[in-house]
């Protein structure tokens, strides 16, 4: 049953065919068995999620409805804020901070019926693409322990990939659901900029995040971002737009489906050929199935990078500004009000979140911010431009995930080229698209490739159809992590 | 040289706190005098993953300023960050307006003695205020209940050129806004707030002088005294052979003096950028409307109206001071078509009933005489029914009971008595009775008239006609 | 970018580095920036920034007061305080 997903273990339970407390305990078990070779988890509220298992087993036996997560075990990533439970967004500066409230997805899933596991080990405060940035811990791929789970919801994707959650919650800023969703072999979904509510969740670059799934299949990536969607009234950024019922959308046909193919992708020297092999085998599938392949442009995709790393940087070190330790946090010791702050700061954020700040910073200073900041966003219109008329000629666009598969521990030795690593996902927020990544093979030392879908806004239906059709085509199937002994 | 050589050149910054239940950006209320920190919320709180959602009512207080001004009224305006560390700015940056504000190149009316003048304004903007640091030796303590109250930011044009016309500039901004009824502008609990812009230059000179930043005003006085005490100290620098620097100084009430704040703490940087949390603010069609149709007759157009209709430039100042005291006014003038002008009822107004309401600590909106009750008092006096004197008696009872002025004469049998031949016979009979008298005055003693005037008055219990009794007096004492 | 240009953004941003760290700042930011020289080279005259992912007009809420947080809920997590008042070393007026 830990294999089956969420959307079964939602339908067992419904079914009286399981106990949620018998699932609950089950994942406990492997976690307290498997975690201490993965490292996903930073926290484990094993009492809460049993007492929220047992009133879901009390609601089955008053023959109450179930609401549709009812009794799924799901773990957060640690950017998202959970009342009475340690969030620390990876980062020392907020060690052993309690929240006094629940972000508002979580309160949805836990309306939903799902059962909060724990929290899950990211890139500080979301910034990095291999889970290393953690001040915390490393978290291993499952598919090979040397290797990394990818970033910055690296912790989300391996606990999936390992069978230590039935499902999890990402964030995803220039990548960090779907990248690591394809280092690890499952699904993941940056939904449309505004689909899903951002209040508590710890900012990273407030224009960009998005909150989505992690999932072991389609299905249950569309059943949970059913779960999380729709507006909120206490974030202005979220939309007012109905949600629909995502999982009905996976039945629909990829025949006459227009699938866009950006050359910029693709005529890379840096992809891999086992990565560009696996995508022309899915390109090849849903040719096969009746789609239609056609060639787009997007010629500012080369400007992705540094807008991205502009305009990221800049709304973290404003978002940032807040960790002064003063109301919550750690505060270092100092003789004046300047030093506490410096101090704090200096000795409360990691290496990769300092140099974004100053980047940010530098980005942001009076006399720089046309040149930079401002720069940035004209450019970023521009990459909006190009997704807008390729989508003239298109329904949906097909590309990797990633150039690689998941590298080794300490591979990226330079920041430039861990943000390489990000390359193909930058555009999507960029233009506050929904974009996808699932599962289409393995490259020949058996690690997991993912294929990334780029929707148009509000059109996640259409992006899942297009991702079962890649999963039921060239998806991983019954192929395990053989990382974990178990 | 002196200081008559000099030409002061004044702007203004002043805060307003706008009236609304909740905060600007979050839920939590906006009260003064709570305890430490019973006032925040997760968002005033800048705890992790919080978001801010904008108050409505604070945009339309604010817009009912920008229309009362004259203000260009953006159509897309935009929020923006300022970023600065301090102990009660919890976000590490204020959310404000910058590039992009509400309202543009609007006027303030200013009252300066009789007459009204215009001040440019360059902008007024939305933000949010700051919690309070409180200085205790070698700490500070941090309240975070005023942090995220809506304020606008009003900016004048340079153009104020005295001390005067500083304080003025508030007053009459104090007054807009509590006639609109955006603030309570209670300087004392930092409604209202005030920062100014001061520098000098010789007269017909077009460049303006290097200007400093005065802070930390918080009465009217006290933005008459910084801003003269600072123009002094300007000039005497500069005709010592100084130069005015660039710099912020506080103003200290007590001492009478401020003092330049350290230079480093004013190097900042404040790294606007638009807030991508908040969507542009729109302000359609609808909503402008709607401002348009609430916005009442403002207190400079009233003032003015006052003085066409011929009340003296105190009495009006004095009633446009206050709406409800305006309003009553007006409600009283309205029933009253005898007395346009109002000039009776203004002394009334202004001297038995705010006296009596001074007397008992009641506001003008607690009289218990209704402004309909003024004007019938002030009618019944003026068309003879009552004497002025028995006029206050009625006042007095009208006061205390709130009964109808004319109710209160007839119950009491106060009406004056013009009837000549009743007076007469009142007269005849005070002569008959005071035979030394009547041979006294006739015999010169003109100081005796007023005996035989108190002596009927004393008879008609003081509701005697005095014209008329006058009249009747000389005809029958034949002088 | 030069140690001292360093060493002023972080003041801007608070930030304590010690000197090694200064070092490194100094020669990863100006890698950084050097590899984002194509962004200047970009045409975007006449571009309007895209300030929000998804164009939208800011949505209001109603004037409505909702329970404050404690007080003692509200200090709960800070470093130090008195009573319920947060405390930090002196801010120099």
């Amino acid at each position: 049953m830990i294999w089956e997903g969420a959307a079964e273990i939602a339908r067992r339970i419904a079914a009286g065919e399981a106990r949620a407390i018998e699932v609950t305990e089950a994942f406990l078990g492997r976690i307290a068995e498997l975690d201490g070779k993965l490292g996903a988890y930073l926290a484990v509220a094993g009492d809460a999620a049993r007492a929220q298992a047992e009133a879901i087993d009390r609601m089955r036996a008053a023959d109450a409805p179930l609401p549709p997560l009812a009794g799924v075990p799901i773990a957060l990533k640690d950017v998202l804020v959970t009342r009475g439970l340690a969030t620390t967004a990876a980062s020392k500066i907020l060690a052993g901070w309690i929240p006094p409230y629940d972000a508002t997805v979580v309160e949805k899933l836990r309306a939903a019926g799902a059962i909060v596991l724990g929290k899950v080990n990211c890139d500080e405060f979301a910034m990095g693409s291999s889970t290393e940035n953690s001040a915390y811990k490393q978290t291993r791929n499952p598919w090979d322990l040397a290797r990394v789970p990818g970033g910055s919801s690296g912790g989300s994707s391996a606990a999936v990939a390992a069978g230590l959650c039935a499902a999890s919650l990402g964030t995803d800023t220039g990548g960090s659901i779907r990248q690591p969703a394809a280092l690890c072999g499952v699904v993941g979904v940056k939904p449309t900029y505004g689909r899903v509510s951002r209040y508590g969740v710890v900012a990273f670059a407030s224009s960009l995040d998005q909150v989505g799934p992690l999932a072991r299949n389609v299905r249950d990536a569309a059943l949970v971002l059913e779960a999380i969607a729709g507006l909120d009234p206490r974030d202005a950024t979220s939309l007012d737009a109905p949600v629909p019922r995502y999982v009905d959308a996976l039945a629909g046909e990829v025949a006459g489906l227009r699938v866009g193919l950006p050359g910029e992708y693709y005529d890379r020297e840096s992809l891999d050929p086992d990565v560009r092999a696996a995508l022309e085998r899915t390109q090849a599938a849903l040719r096969e199935r009746g789609a239609e392949l056609i060639d787009i442009a997007l010629p500012h995709t080369h400007l992705a990078l540094p807008a991205y790393y502009l305009v990221a940087p800049a709304e973290a070190s404003s978002n940032l500004a807040r960790y002064d330790g003063v109301r919550y946090g750690a505060r270092a010791d100092a003789g004046s009000l300047i030093e506490m702050y410096e101090r704090s700061r200096g000795a409360g954020f990691g290496p990769e979140v300092k140099r974004r700040i100053m980047l940010g910073t530098y980005a942001l200073r009076s006399g720089y911010y046309d040149q930079y900041y401002k720069k940035a966003q004209q450019v970023r219109a521009l990459i909006k431009r190009d997704f807008d008329k390729a989508f003239h000629h298109v329904d949906v666009i097909l590309t990797p995930t990633t150039p690689t598969a998941a590298f080794p521990f300490g591979a990226k030795s330079s920041p430039i080229d861990m943000y390489l690593a990000d390359i193909f996902t930058l555009s999507c927020n960029l233009a506050g698209l929904p974009g996808a990544s699932v599962p289409c093979g393995l490259t020949r030392d058996g690690l997991p490739i993912g294929a990334q879908l780029i929707g148009k806004p509000l059109d996640e239906p259409v992006l899942l159809r297009a991702a079962a059709a890649i999963e039921a085509a060239v998806g991983l199937g019954d192929q395990r992590p053989r990382g974990l002994a178990s | 040289m002196s200081a008559a050589d000099w030409e002061p050149v004044i702007g203004l910054e002043v805060h307003v706190q706008l009236a609304t239940r909740s905060k600007a950006f979050s839920p939590s209320a906006t009260r003064f005098g709570d305890p430490p920190n019973s006032l925040t919320d997760p968002v005033v709180l800048g705890l992790p993953g919080t978001l801010p959602v904008f108050n409505r009512h604070a945009l339309e207080l604010a817009l009912q300023l920008g229309v009362a001004t004259g203000s260009k009224i953006r159509a897309r305006s935009r929020f923006a960050r300022k970023h600065y560390f301090y102990p009660d700015q919890p976000k590490g940056y204020q959310i404000s307006q910058y590039d992009e504000p509400l309202c543009e190149d609007g006027h303030l009316d200013v009252i300066v003695g009789g007459a009204v003048k215009r001040v440019k304004l360059q902008r007024i903007h939305l933000e949010e205020d700051a919690g309070k640091s409180m200085h205790v030796g070698a700490v500070s303590h941090v309240d975070l209940n005023r942090a995220g109250v809506p304020l606008v930011e009003v900016v004048s044009a340079p153009e104020l050129g005295s001390a005067d016309e500083a304080a003025e500039f508030m007053r009459s901004l104090h007054r807009l806004v509590r006639w609109l009824a955006i603030s309570e502008a209670d300087m004392e609990n930092g409604q209202l707030r005030c920062d100014a812009n001061v520098s000098i230059r010789r007269p017909g000179e077009d460049r303006l002088g290097t200007r400093t930043e005065l802070k930390n005003i918080n009465s009217f006085r006290f933005v008459h005294d910084a801003v003269e005490h600072e123009i002094a100290r300007q000039i005497r620098l500069v005709e010592d052979g100084g130069h005015v620097v660039q710099e912020t100084r506080l103003w200290d009430a007590d001492v009478g003096a401020s003092a330049a704040m350290r230079s480093k703490e004013q190097a900042e940087d404040y790294r606007y950028f638009p807030d991508p949390d908040l969507p542009p603010l729109v302000v359609d069609g609808a909503l402008m409307g709607g401002i348009l149709r609430g916005l009442p007759e403002l207190p400079t157009v009233r003032f003015e109206r006052y003085l066409r209709e011929g009340l003296s430039a105190d009495d009006a100042r004095t009633l446009v001071g206050e709406r409800a005291l305006a309003d009553y006014f007006d409600a009283a003038v309205k029933v009253h078509p005898g007395d346009r002008s109002g000039r009776t009822i203004v002394n009334w107004l202004l001297t038995e009933l705010l006296g009596a309401l001074n007397a008992d600590g009641k506001s003008i909106a607690e009289a218990p005489l209704a402004a309909a009750h003024l004007s019938e008092l002030v009618r019944l006096v003026e068309d003879g029914t009552i004497s002025g004197k028995i006029g206050k008696e009625v006042f007095a009872e009208a006061y205390k009971t709130g009964g109808a002025p004319r109710a209160i004469v007839e119950a009491n049998g106060m009406q004056q008595i013009s009837d000549e031949g009743q007076l007469g016979a009142v007269v005849d009979r005070v002569i008959a009775a005071n035979p030394k008298q009547v041979e006294a005055y006739r015999g010169g003693k003109d100081g005796l008239f007023g005996f035989f005037v108190g002596q009927v008055m004393k008879e008609t219990q003081g509701r005697a006609n005095p014209v008329i009794t006058s009249d009747l007096l000389h005809k029958r004492l034949g002088r | 970018m030069t140690k001292e240009e360093v060493e002023a953004i972080a003041h801007l941003a608070r930030l304590h580095l010690e000197p090694d760290e200064l070092e490194r700042m100094a020669g990863e930011l100006g890698t950084i920036l050097e590899h984002f020289g194509a962004l200047a080279a970009a045409d975007t005259e006449g571009v309007a920034p895209m300030t929000h992912a998804v164009p939208m007009d800011l949505r209001l809420r109603p004037d409505v007061v909702q329970p404050s947080l404690p007080a003692d809920e509200a200090t709960r997590a800070a470093p130090a305080k008195d009573g319920e008042l947060f405390v930090v070393p002196a801010v120099i007026s």
